[in-house]
């Protein structure tokens, strides 16, 4: 068993101690650090990067854990050695998804490195399903509704931001406006009370009109979908600022939202009550929040169709459905199923250009990734699929090379469509 | 007029073509040694006369073309595209193109949905790997070609990376392998290496384009592929122009790209590319001034040995022999152990010869005035030199540096040795070893790293270390395997740095390599106080200067650092108290003519690859075997192992015949523990339960190529050959099952399968072809549910047997569980006998703790009975684990079979004649947390930690100095402790 002597959080602390929380997606997580520090928390998002942060987790946690756990604590204990903080007067926080993936360990895997650089004393807080409890950190219903609409929003903005951060003409328009808008949904979110969902609709209508006002060029761009682990996949730090190198190539990004993943760690939930007969008393309770968020998650789609300009999220009993043939919804370690549906997903709308990222080595992904591949192309032929891994010692010379190979690919296969006007050409003996 | 210029740049070549009206006009070929920009520009100066004074267009490809591109502003191209592209236009009825370049590998496959793919990051070089073997062998490139050609057999060598190759390729040529079978291996290696690595799945056939320069120049690796792919000379075309083709599809890319040139105008951008400023992450200088150095130099000036002169001297000496797996070293020491003679020499592949040179010199200086009382040998190559020469003594290569670290330094608490292939440190305390570790296969090929990486560019290995003793600006090259370092060198390259960058680069590398990987320090102070350091590589002022850099304290290099496991040899021999030595005489000597030819031995299933060495007189040494039995000895009764006991256990299941037919169950993974479940199970239902057998090398093979994930454990990589072997035999359904949980053994937080156990299944159903025209059964089925089991299972099974009832599944399921609980018991009373047993006959006991498939006999290539043959018996984790309170752990505790490591490890603690050892598969991504907790289980509470990692690998040399290590200070430590 799992020793039970950690560090807690008392209530005391939650006056003053300052929480860390490591950086993921830059959106999601600016939305919630304000929802925490509004309900009396003193938190602060890591934004430290860079060779130090590396070193740090080569040091502190074994070199073949994976990369997400290296650079998450390498990044906690490097900003702990910065001397910005009261190491006195400071806790952390990290996220546990449980399941048998090696990801449930990191909290662990902290509180060791922790222990063996000398900073045993400061607790760590977990933030999960209810895996570990802490007396100082609780989440009230007010909170969570907050936090729940921030996942909404945040997810909406990324959808919208990636549409048009490329195409933009005033460079910079687009995260402008994210930036703005994240302050405002702010504003909004203070006080007391439950939001009014109305509310929180005619903020999507207002988002998306903002949106569409940003001046975009009318050219077309190769569209390319980021599936994968789900740090490397969205962490600028874990995959080398893919987001970036792809716009520089002259690619639109596509990246499936947070939400989905939510909903897969609850669909999985339903789905060992269905395999296994495990949960039998709280599975009721998960489908009711299902079904909440599922419906939640067909407004947000409406309403983006309604306004016309922007392409919708995939709708995610559709998402569920599309690994039919493929794979089982039994498989829910890590991005389990999830990872194969997106990927299916982005082909289906028309999207068939994708980078599957993940730590090098992950367990999960060897099935799910790339074990799926095959099958992909083979059901899919113009499917245009590279999988990259990521590490402390892969280059990114090695990792834009293949990504670059994939992108040619995608700009033939985009021509191959074209009407062909030479294609007489004659033979050529060259080799 | 058209004229169009192709420019491909490698990691090691430099190609330009020229072509005008749609012909190729000329092309040159050069080694760049990785001044990429000074080489691309004299290129096209070479090219001046042709290119003439038309513009024209151009582009750039290759892996290390990017960087030239960007700073020359040039259209770039990715080298994969451009040969598809070229081969399209040139050969388009080609399926297949297999391109090896440098260190790249490419396939394209035409038919059946374009897929261009290059290698993964961890799958290793081709043709800088092919030239590393070269140097290893002490051939050129080419020698090693015609070598191949002249082979007789294969050995299996590990293909997943070149490092790996190297650990298996090293211990053959020690052992005295013929070259030419090693030569011809080592292709085969890359062959493989291409399947499993490239393919991923897709069948390679039809007509195959080969390209790239190793598969122009070397016909013995063209040889292996026609004959590994099953080809024919019309399937496998090996064009003349191969070379080129990236080149080539440079040029047409060209065309549609960018504006023409003048000659005039493209030097220009080269040159003003070639001055730009560099980019890559820069280090701290080693030194900074002269006077730095000086200093540094004086300090470590005082770590001396005593000499003594061998002309002079009259006496008794001691000589030790160090046979290690690059180096040779040699030293005689006097009476008072001060140094008469010392030799150091590269093996060029045959240790044997170098040691019987040096006899031939040394014994006559010796006689009648020197007496050797005692030799002693170590290193890998111990058994080989014991037996040619006959040397009185062999011991472990740690034992042997601990000797000599400490006769050095009596205070020492820790040594680190940094040798040609390995890493070694060890913490002493209480005049003991009491911690010793390491490195990996996966990180080793350090020393040898920085010799054939300084080789390849062109700079025989001192010279090219002290260039970097004064870099201003050495680059970051990141701390993993050298596959990495590789291309880190390529990037750091592609942005302009200078070989003096890359040599300090690489020294700090492998010394972060030893820090973070190997000791996983996190503080100097943990190291301890009195840190000595040695091996070959510590002779490197560049290196040493690393480490003390890194560690922040001066550390102790003796001068004789690269001497210290013979010199400990000679102290060993010292210690024996002899009063002669058995050491072969002038006249045997005269006598003395090593010849080696290998053979496999046919007296078990292990069938393992002999290598026979005669030394002239009848005298003979066999290598290369697993057991007693072809050394002709007699076998007494063998001492109780547990792994062999299941694997006996797992084979007496006989299938009995069934009125409902026959249903095929792979036996690997899971399978290997949960097979009498199943069993039982379907054997009550009336089914014929067929098993695909145990792994065997040539089943792994039969099923490589539709391996998705190189980078997989090799157990889970073993069933894509056993579901093969089933759909051979012609087997209509085949039960393999998804099982996320495992059975509930209420010892941990959880009792989870880890992924790839629990849904392999999944992976085998996407990418095994055969499997779409049987029924492959593979459920999501949870066994740790006794009471729904028997419904749920029924459910599943219905969709392929209508006719099962309720009532015969409930049956079945009971006969499922007990069948498993009595299995379970039988093992856990075998294990308690096997203890028992030990005790009286006061034998040691090894609890070697892995997973239920470790005791598949290709996935533990023999080590349970490498470690019986000590005399020790051998019990596996799990009859032990239940001995104990469930172990406090401080990870999350939520596998089934990791569990049983916590508690089999608390458990050995309370023992005093037990030892640990851990099998680690390769790629375990899990055990990355339980290693970790293993060792810091049993380290807390005084014993010794043992990892063993295996692979593909066959190699047994590195675990026999494991072995040996961890019983030579098991035994250490009880004479001190008085016992």
């Amino acid at each position: 068993m799992a020793s039970e002597d950690r560090v807690l959080f008392t209530k005391q602390m939650k006056k003053d101690y300052t929480i860390l929380v490591p950086t993921m997606l830059p959106i999601h997580f600016k939305l919630m650090i304000h929802i925490f520090r509004e309900y009396g928390y003193k938190v602060e998002l890591l934004e430290n990067a860079g060779k130090n942060v590396v070193d740090s987790g080569l040091r502190n946690v074994h070199n073949d854990t994976c990369y997400p756990a290296l650079l998450v604590i390498g990044q906690m204990i490097d900003a702990l050695e910065s001397g910005k903080y009261d190491i006195n007067k400071v806790a952390l926080l990290i996220t546990q998804t449980g399941g048998g993936c090696r990801a449930s360990n990191y909290i662990n895997l902290l509180r060791k490195a922790l222990k063996k650089s000398g900073y045993g004393h400061i607790p760590v807080v977990s933030l999960s399903l209810g895996m570990e409890k802490n007396p100082g950190f609780k989440i009230t219903p007010q909170m969570m509704n907050r936090i729940f609409y921030a996942l909404f929003y945040a997810d909406l903005l990324m959808l919208l931001a990636n549409q048009c951060r490329p195409y933009e003409v005033h460079k910079g328009e687009t995260d402008q406006l994210v930036d703005r808008w994240a302050e405002r949904l702010t504003q909004e979110m203070k006080g007391r009370g439950i939001l009014s969902y109305k509310k929180v609709k005619e903020n999507y209508r207002r988002i998306l009109s903002d949106f569409a006002d940003i001046a975009r060029a009318k050219q077309e761009k190769v569209k390319v979908g980021v599936v994968g682990e789900i740090y490397v996949k969205f962490s600028p730090l874990g995959n080398n600022n893919l987001e970036e190198f792809l716009l520089s190539e002259g690619a639109e990004v596509v990246v499936p939202g947070l939400l989905d993943f939510c909903l897969y760690c609850i669909y999985n939930i339903l789905m060992d009550y269905k395999l296994y007969g495990m949960g039998r008393f709280k599975v009721a309770a998960f489908r009711r929040v299902y079904r909440m968020l599922v419906r939640k998650q067909g407004d947000v789609i409406r309403i983006i169709k309604e306004q016309g300009t922007f392409r919708a999220p995939g709708y995610f009993p559709h998402t569920v459905s599309l690994v039919k043939g493929y794979l089982s919804h039994g498989v829910k370690m890590g991005e389990g199923w999830l990872l194969t549906a997106e990927m299916l997903e982005l082909i289906e709308q028309g999207v068939p250009n994708i980078v599957c990222t993940q730590p090098f080595g992950c367990l999960p992904n060897h099935i799910v990734g790339k074990g799926m591949m095959r099958l992909i192309k083979q059901k899919n032929p113009d499917s245009n699929i590279v999988a990259v891994d990521y590490d402390p010692g892969a280059t990114k010379i090695n990792q834009e090379n293949r990504i670059k190979l994939m992108l040619a690919n995608a700009a033939a296969i985009a021509q191959a469509k074209q009407p062909q006007e030479q294609s007489s050409e004659k033979q050529l003996q060259f080799i | 007029m058209k004229m169009t210029l192709g420019i491909d740049i490698g990691s090691t070549t430099v190609k330009l073509v020229v072509i005008k009206e749609g012909q190729v006009v000329q092309t040159w070929y050069e080694r760049h040694l990785s001044q990429v920009r000074s080489k691309t520009l004299e290129l096209i100066q070479q090219a001046k006369e042709q290119i003439g004074g038309d513009p024209f267009h151009i582009a750039v490809s290759g892996s290390a073309g990017l960087g030239v591109a960007k700073a020359a502003d040039l259209p770039f191209i990715q080298e994969v595209f451009a040969t598809g592209e070229v081969v399209k236009k040139s050969v388009p009825d080609t399926d297949v193109v297999i391109e090896l370049g440098g260190e790249d590998a490419k396939i394209i496959f035409f038919t059946g949905g374009l897929e261009e793919r290059m290698n993964g990051s961890c799958a290793g070089g081709t043709g800088a790997f092919i030239d590393q073997m070269a140097t290893l062998l002490d051939v050129t490139p080419g020698e090693l070609d015609e070598l191949s050609l002249r082979s007789e057999k294969i050995y299996t060598i590990a293909s997943r990376c070149g490092v790996f190759a190297k650990s298996d390729i090293q211990p053959l040529l020690n052992q005295g392998a013929r070259k030419e079978d090693i030569a011809a291996s080592i292709f085969q290696a890359v062959v493989d290496q291409t399947i499993t690595g490239l393919a991923q799945g897709r069948r390679i056939e039809g007509k195959v384009l080969f390209l790239g320069g190793p598969l122009y120049y070397f016909k013995g690796l063209q040889r292996q592929f026609v004959k590994s792919l099953g080809l024919t000379e019309e399937t496998a075309v090996f064009p003349e122009m191969g070379r080129y083709a990236v080149a080539i599809g440079a040029a047409l890319y060209s065309q549609q790209s960018g504006p023409q040139l003048t000659y005039d105008q493209l030097v220009e951008r080269l040159q003003r590319a070639a001055t730009q400023a560099p980019q890559t992450r820069r280090l701290t200088p080693l030194f900074e001034k002269e006077e730095e150095y000086e200093a540094f130099c004086d300090r470590h000036a005082k770590a001396s040995v005593p000499l003594a002169s061998l002309e002079d001297y009259q006496g008794d000496a001691y000589l030790g022999v160090d046979c290690g797996s690059t180096t040779t070293k040699l030293v005689l020491m006097a009476q008072d152990g001060s140094i008469l003679y010392d030799y150091y020499s590269a093996n060029k592949g045959n240790p044997v010869e170098i040691v019987r040179r040096q006899l031939e010199t040394l014994l006559p200086l010796c006689q009648g005035r020197i007496t050797i009382k005692a030799s002693a040998a170590t290193g890998y190559g111990e058994d080989l030199i014991k037996h040619a020469f006959n040397i009185d003594a062999g011991l472990v290569e740690t034992m042997s540096h601990f000797k000599a670290a400490r006769s050095f330094n009596p205070k020492v608490d820790f040594i680190l040795d940094i040798g040609g292939q390995d890493i070694k440190c060890f913490k002493v305390r209480n005049d003991s070893i009491d911690s010793i570790m390491l490195n990996e296969a996966c990180s080793s090929g350090c020393g040898s790293f920085i010799s054939t990486f300084a080789q390849s560019m062109g700079y025989d290995v001192e010279e090219f270390a002290k260039l970097g003793l004064f870099s201003k600006y050495p680059v970051d090259l990141g701390s993993r395997c050298t596959v990495f370092m590789n291309s880190s060198v390529k990037q750091a390259q592609k942005e302009g740095a200078t070989v003096e960058d890359i040599s300090a680069g690489i020294s700090i590398s492998v010394v972060k390599n030893a820090v973070y990987k190997v000791i996983r320090a996190s503080s100097a102070q943990e190291l301890g106080e009195n840190i000595v350091v040695q091996g070959g590589t510590f002779l490197n002022d560049a290196v040493l200067r690393a480490f003390e850099m890194e560690l922040g304290r001066p550390v102790v290099r003796p001068r004789i650092a690269g001497l210290m496991g013979a010199y400990g040899a000679a102290l060993y021999a010292r210690e024996l108290g002899l009063s002669r030595s058995s050491l072969i005489t002038i006249e045997q000597l005269s006598q003395f003519a090593h010849t080696s030819k290998s053979t496999v031995c046919g007296l078990c299933g292990n069938h393992c690859n002999l290598t026979v060495n005669s030394f002239g007189g009848g005298k003979r040494y066999i290598s290369g075997n697993r057991c007693e039995r072809p050394l002709g000895r007699q076998q007494s009764e063998p001492l109780p192992n547990l792994y062999r006991y299941k694997l006996e256990k797992i084979k007496a299941l006989v299938p009995v015949e069934g009125w409902r037919g026959k249903i095929g169950i792979p036996l690997g993974l899971n399978m290997l523990e949960n097979l009498p479940f199943w069993f039982a199970f379907f054997t009550k239902l009336g089914f014929e339960v067929i098993l695909s057998g145990i792994s065997t090398r040539s089943m792994y093979i039969k099923g490589q190529f539709s391996i998705p994930s190189d980078t997989v454990c090799y157990p889970a990589k073993l069933l894509h050959g056993h579901i093969e072997t089933l759909l051979e035999q012609g087997i209509k359904n085949i039960f393999y099952p998804c099982m996320t949980y495992n059975f509930d053994e209420k010892t941990g937080d959880n009792h989870y399968n880890c992924p790839v156990v629990a849904y392999y299944p999944e992976l085998l159903h996407a990418n095994v072809e055969g499997l779409n025209n049987v029924n492959f059964i593979y459920p999501h089925i949870g066994i740790h549910k006794r009471n729904t089991f028997a419904k749920k299972i029924r459910e599943e099974l219905l969709a392929f047997f209508p006719e099962l009832t309720l009532r015969e599944c409930r049956q079945a399921t009971e006969a499922a569980y007990e069948a498993y609980e009595q299995w379970m018991a039988d093992v856990k009373a075998e294990g308690r006998r096997a203890i028992d047993i030990a005790r009286e006959m006061g034998k040691k006991i090894v609890v070697l703790s892995g997973r239920p498939y470790h005791i598949d006999p290709e996935i533990n290539h023999g080590i349970d009975e490498l470690i019986s043959s000590f005399g020790i018996v051998v019990v596996s984790e799990d009859c032990v684990a239940d001995l104990v309170e469930p172990a406090k752990v401080q990870v999350l505790n939520q596998w089934t079979y990791h569990a049983r490591l916590y508690n089999a490890a608390k458990y050995v603690c309370t023992q005093p004649d037990m030892q640990l050892v851990q099998l680690v598969s390769f790629g375990c991504g899990i055990d990355a947390i339980t290693t970790d907790e293993v060792r810091e289980i049993l380290e807390s509470r005084g014993k010794l930690y043992t990892q063993l990692k295996i692979d593909e690998i066959t190699n047994l040399g590195a675990v026999k100095i494991r072995i040996r290590s961890l019983l030579e200070a098991v035994n250490e430590r009880e004479r001190n402790n008085g016992v």
